[in-house]
């Protein structure tokens, strides 16, 4: 697992169920806004049905060899959770190589400790942005 | 002592006008001793980011579910869940939440199922709070806790099982989810992943009423004279009917209970809380796929399921 997102993930086990929710809340409020060129574009940007509350995700990935994935979500303020799921992975993933990205675990996202406080239903959200957001970067690399 | 009902033309048109209350009530309403304000939400963490003013949250999944069972809590947490946040046996409980008060109507049912006597819903929930630009804030309330009493659930006046519903044929059924989901294109909501329920299609004889046809645009309840003419117009109830409702896992068609029960008065309303995630997995119960409802078979006589 990248480090930057291990790290985000060993400050949320190192915590109390109830203070894991306080940092998913500080999370959501640290999303970035959408750069103008995808703000004015809203179809740029595909929907990941699969979260509860609306939520938009895009990729743009760098030249090779690096091939630097930039990661873009957006997603509406009184959509807390999912904004933190996203921003989560935004602060764990972004600007890392295509390759390092597509080697995260697909189940890091049970290893927040949230699935009890958030339900099954809701984390699915989240393990489905990290599916699209792969599936885009091997659409994109494969091209 | 319960805190007054309040009075207007469009809630004194409902059957129990008592149980709704609107955004100036609750305003003028605040801070009152004998009401308990509580927040439901389908997103966890929206309670956290601002909430009406001494409003105390309540989680259908942490706080109303049962953590190991597929059921609701049992009387001694519920005792808890309600004690911890200052609510005696006859405190005005008024609940508000997002999404039209979705989650809302799930956690007053449960409340119901306590017995819990004054329980209402803040018509319009959170989005009308917040549209009309009302107060917001992010202070944690201060809490003192009460005793209530430890009272077992009575679940069969609102609650049906599965059992009871194969003993209900013959008798309305409503189905409130989308209408893919109803036909069995789909086992979950719209888009959501093919997953969890391993056959689509409805309960034979279900008529479909996507439940927020009973909310208008603002999320408040749609007048007495629309929601006649969806439900006895449309779907065909009468009178005396006895009805059940279900959708996924009983959240969506707990709002349905909430407008049948209380807005147009059948006194015989049902929650099949199992829903589609139990009726869907089942073995050898009869579903119809498609638009239409089907014919109901014969009512399985006897006891069933749990």
């Amino acid at each position: 697992m990248p480090a930057q997102l291990a790290e985000i993930v060993n400050d949320f086990q190192s915590m109390e169920e109830s203070e894991r929710l306080e940092l998913l809340l500080d999370f959501s409020r640290s999303l970035p806004p959408l750069p103008e060129h995808l703000a004015d574009h809203p179809e740029l940007l595909e929907q990941v049905v699969e979260c509860q509350s609306p939520l938009f995700l895009t990729i743009e990935v760098g030249a090779a060899p690096e091939q630097a994935v930039q990661l873009y979500f957006s997603a509406p303020p009184e959509a807390p959770t999912t904004r933190g799921f996203a921003s989560v992975l935004h602060e764990g993933l972004n600007g890392l190589p295509a390759r390092e990205i597509l080697a995260v675990p697909d189940d890091v996202t049970e290893r927040l400790g949230l699935t009890r406080a958030i339900s099954p239903l809701r984390m699915r959200g989240m393990a489905a942005m990290l599916g699209r957001v792969k599936r885009k970067i091997r659409e994109a690399t494969e091209a | 002592m319960p805190a007054p009902a309040e009075q207007n033309e469009k809630f004194s048109a409902y059957a129990e006008p008592a149980r709704l209350v609107s955004t100036d009530w609750l305003a003028a309403n605040l801070g009152s001793d004998s009401l308990v304000v509580l927040e439901s939400d389908e997103d966890i963490l929206l309670y956290e980011t601002g909430h009406i003013p001494g409003a105390l949250k309540i989680d259908w999944h942490t706080d109303l579910n049962d953590p190991v069972s597929r059921d609701y809590v049992d009387g001694e947490t519920f005792a808890k869940v309600a004690g911890s946040r200052g609510i005696g046996r006859d405190t005005t409980v008024v609940i508000y939440g997002d999404k039209s008060n979705w989650w809302a109507a799930y956690a007053l049912w449960v409340f119901t199922l306590f017995g819990h006597e004054d329980v209402r819903l803040l018509d319009g929930g959170r989005d009308k709070w917040i549209a009309e630009g009302r107060e917001l804030t992010t202070d944690k309330p201060a809490v003192a806790p009460v005793d209530y009493p430890v009272v077992e659930r009575n679940d069969a006046p609102i609650r049906a099982y599965i059992g009871d519903v194969l003993n209900h044929f013959g008798n309305p059924l409503i189905d409130v989810r989308s209408a893919e989901e109803y036909s069995g294109d789909r086992t979950t909501m719209p888009a959501y992943p093919e997953e969890g329920t391993l056959r689509g299609g409805h309960i034979p004889s279900a008529v479909s009423v996507p439940w927020a046809r009973a909310a208008a645009e603002d999320g408040t309840f749609r007048s007495r004279e629309e929601l006649e003419k969806i439900y006895l117009g449309e779907a065909g109830l009468g009178p005396g009917d006895s009805v059940v409702a279900y959708c996924r896992i009983g959240e969506r068609s707990s709002h349905t209970w909430f407008v049948l029960k209380y807005l147009l008065g059948f006194e015989n309303v049902r929650n099949y809380d199992g829903s589609w995630t139990e009726w869907g997995n089942a073995v050898r119960v009869p579903i119809v796929k498609g638009s239409e409802p089907g014919t109901a078979p014969q009512p399985r006589r006897g006891r069933h399921g749990a």
